[in-house]
């Protein structure tokens, strides 16, 4: 097994701690991790992105030009990486804002209205887990959800850690969505 | 966890007795993590953040002085500020530990992850005849673990050790061990293991004066001669490197750091396209393994050096293949991570010129 992810979108979306709490979920699960941010200088609103490998096996190169997964939550992102997805690979995107959509038939692409989820939980803040939901129901590889939990605290400071059974909900709700998408 | 937090973590664990810095990206997630763990509560580990990198380095000078294990970080622009404490700490044969998480100069430049700064920390740096012993870890794994081996390397040769890392290792997460709880050595320990300490005179033994100054040139020459004796010394024992799939390849890939991991997949994407490289990482970048390169290289029809610089190691390559084969350099600049594709690409236009 091996996942190899790349999350892409607005800094301020959570698109780096949603990457985090992955790569946590999958060392509960007894896997190889690695988390490489693209830093910057920026804090909200210029472009982030993270890329996340999950493997059964000891990770190599940590930067990558193709992914089994791309998730890409704005234009940029989408018109960035959707050329990179392995062929037979996975395209999430957010519709919200999308002007362009992907046209390639050789990928699985789910188009999912995110930002709409998150609004109906009533927590906009949790609009990442709604998305890390969607991915981890695409996703060939099933993380179990006990360990999601137990990389959600690992990853959470514990002042935080009441907002659990929230991010818990969304991470459902996500997953909802991308089988209806 | 990160790789600077892995920092952060070791030196507690390696018995670290102080640690002395002052904040730069990419790397301040050291004294970040350093602050919040507050190990001067548990095992009395002293954590200052300095007024500025000058004065850290010299509180590292000032405690390695009294037999103390101690240690600073910055990157690139912090370092190059501390090459003057650093060359005296050498030149009063001290141990100490440096951290440099490099990122894209020259001056201020970025802070996205480089290293370029590899002539600086093999070929001197500071003023004067003397090396460190630079460690270039690719992993957060060996972020750690190069903590404990600086630490060891640096009171075994009395020589200030250099982990030589890039932006990538020091941002990236991974999984890591971290090493058994070691405990800070007592004072009694400190003095039977640094007779050279300027700790508090005990009854029986002279004064101890560490200093680089040395008026004398005749003496200042015995002073250099210990000094090369005992990088004689460190090139004989401590040169360490990692080999891939040398034997069975007909190019030859050196890359250090992450850099090297991105080198891996580039073989995997080569071997796909019928062309066979082997990867040879030095681990320890002074002393260079120039042998193990010569012998690596024996055979085949060329070799990359692929670097984030404009062509720094290549030079160390060179010198231990006597330019008996191509030796061709591939890098990115200025903060740009190259990806693994580029780097089968260069192959093929350089080396292979199938392109």
């Amino acid at each position: 097994m091996k996942e190899e992810i790349i999350i892409a979108g607005f800094g301020g979306q959570g698109v780096l701690s949603m990457g985090k709490i992955l790569a946590y979920s999958g060392l509960m699960d007894d896997k190889e991790v690695t988390w490489m941010p693209s830093y910057g200088p920026e804090q909200r609103g210029g472009t982030a992105n993270v890329t996340v490998i999950l493997s059964d096996e000891k990770i190599s190169s940590p930067v990558l030009d193709s992914y089994d997964i791309v998730v890409a939550l704005n234009q940029q992102s989408l018109d960035k990486f959707s050329p990179k997805v392995k062929k037979g690979g996975i395209l999430i995107y957010d519709t919200n804002g999308i002007h362009n959509p992907p046209t390639r038939e050789d990928i699985k692409i789910y188009p999912i209205d995110a930002m709409d989820a998150t609004m109906e939980i009533g927590n906009p803040k949790a609009y990442n887990m709604v998305v890390m939901g969607a991915l981890l129901e695409a996703m060939p590889y099933k993380l179990p959800m006990e360990n999601v939990v137990k990389g959600l605290k690992k990853s959470l400071p514990e002042r935080h850690h009441q907002l659990i059974p929230l991010n818990e909900k969304a991470i459902e709700k996500g997953k909802k969505i991308l089988k209806e998408a | 966890m990160k790789g600077n937090e892995a920092v952060a973590h070791a030196a507690i664990r390696y018995g670290c007795d102080g640690y002395f810095g002052y904040p730069i990206t990419p790397q301040s997630e050291v004294l970040e993590t350093l602050e919040a763990l507050m190990p001067w509560e548990t095992t009395g580990m002293v954590v200052l953040q300095a007024e500025s990198e000058v004065a850290a380095i010299n509180m590292v000078y000032g405690g390695a002085a009294s037999g103390k294990a101690v240690m600073t970080s910055s990157s690139s622009p912090g370092i190059s500020l501390k090459q003057e404490g650093i060359s005296y700490i050498a030149g009063a044969m001290l141990p100490a530990l440096i951290l440099n998480v490099m990122r894209g100069g020259p001056g201020l430049g970025t802070i996205q992850p480089s290293q370029a700064d590899y002539f600086q920390a093999t070929k001197g740096g500071g003023h004067g005849d003397y090396h460190l012993i630079v460690l270039a870890p690719s992993s957060v794994q060996e972020m750690v673990d190069f903590v404990g081996l600086g630490f060891d390397l640096s009171f075994k040769y009395r020589t200030p050790a250099m982990i030589l890392a890039d932006g990538i290792v020091g941002q990236m997460m991974e999984k890591v061990v971290l090493p058994e709880q070691r405990p800070r050595r007592t004072d009694e320990e400190v003095k039977k293991q640094c007779p050279w300490a300027a700790n508090g005179r005990t009854d029986g033994r002279k004064r101890n004066v560490v200093t680089s100054l040395e008026l004398e040139s005749a003496r200042m020459e015995v002073i250099n001669h210990k000094l090369q004796s005992i990088y004689r010394e460190i090139k004989k024992n401590e040169t360490r490197w990692e080999e891939k799939n040398i034997e069975n390849s007909d190019y030859l890939i050196v890359a250090f750091g992450s850099v090297a991991r991105i080198c891996e997949k580039a073989r995997e994407l080569a071997a796909e396209k019928g062309i066979n490289t082997g990867i040879l990482r030095p681990i320890t970048l002074w002393p260079f393994p120039t042998e193990a390169v010569n012998k690596a290289a024996e055979g085949k029809k060329g070799i990359l050096v692929v670097e984030l610089n404009a062509g720094q190691m290549i030079e160390d390559v060179r010198l231990a293949v006597h330019d008996n084969l191509p030796v061709e350099h591939f890098g990115r600049l200025g903060g740009i991570i190259p990806s693994p594709s580029e780097i089968v690409d260069a192959l093929e236009q350089k080396l292979v010129k199938t392109k």
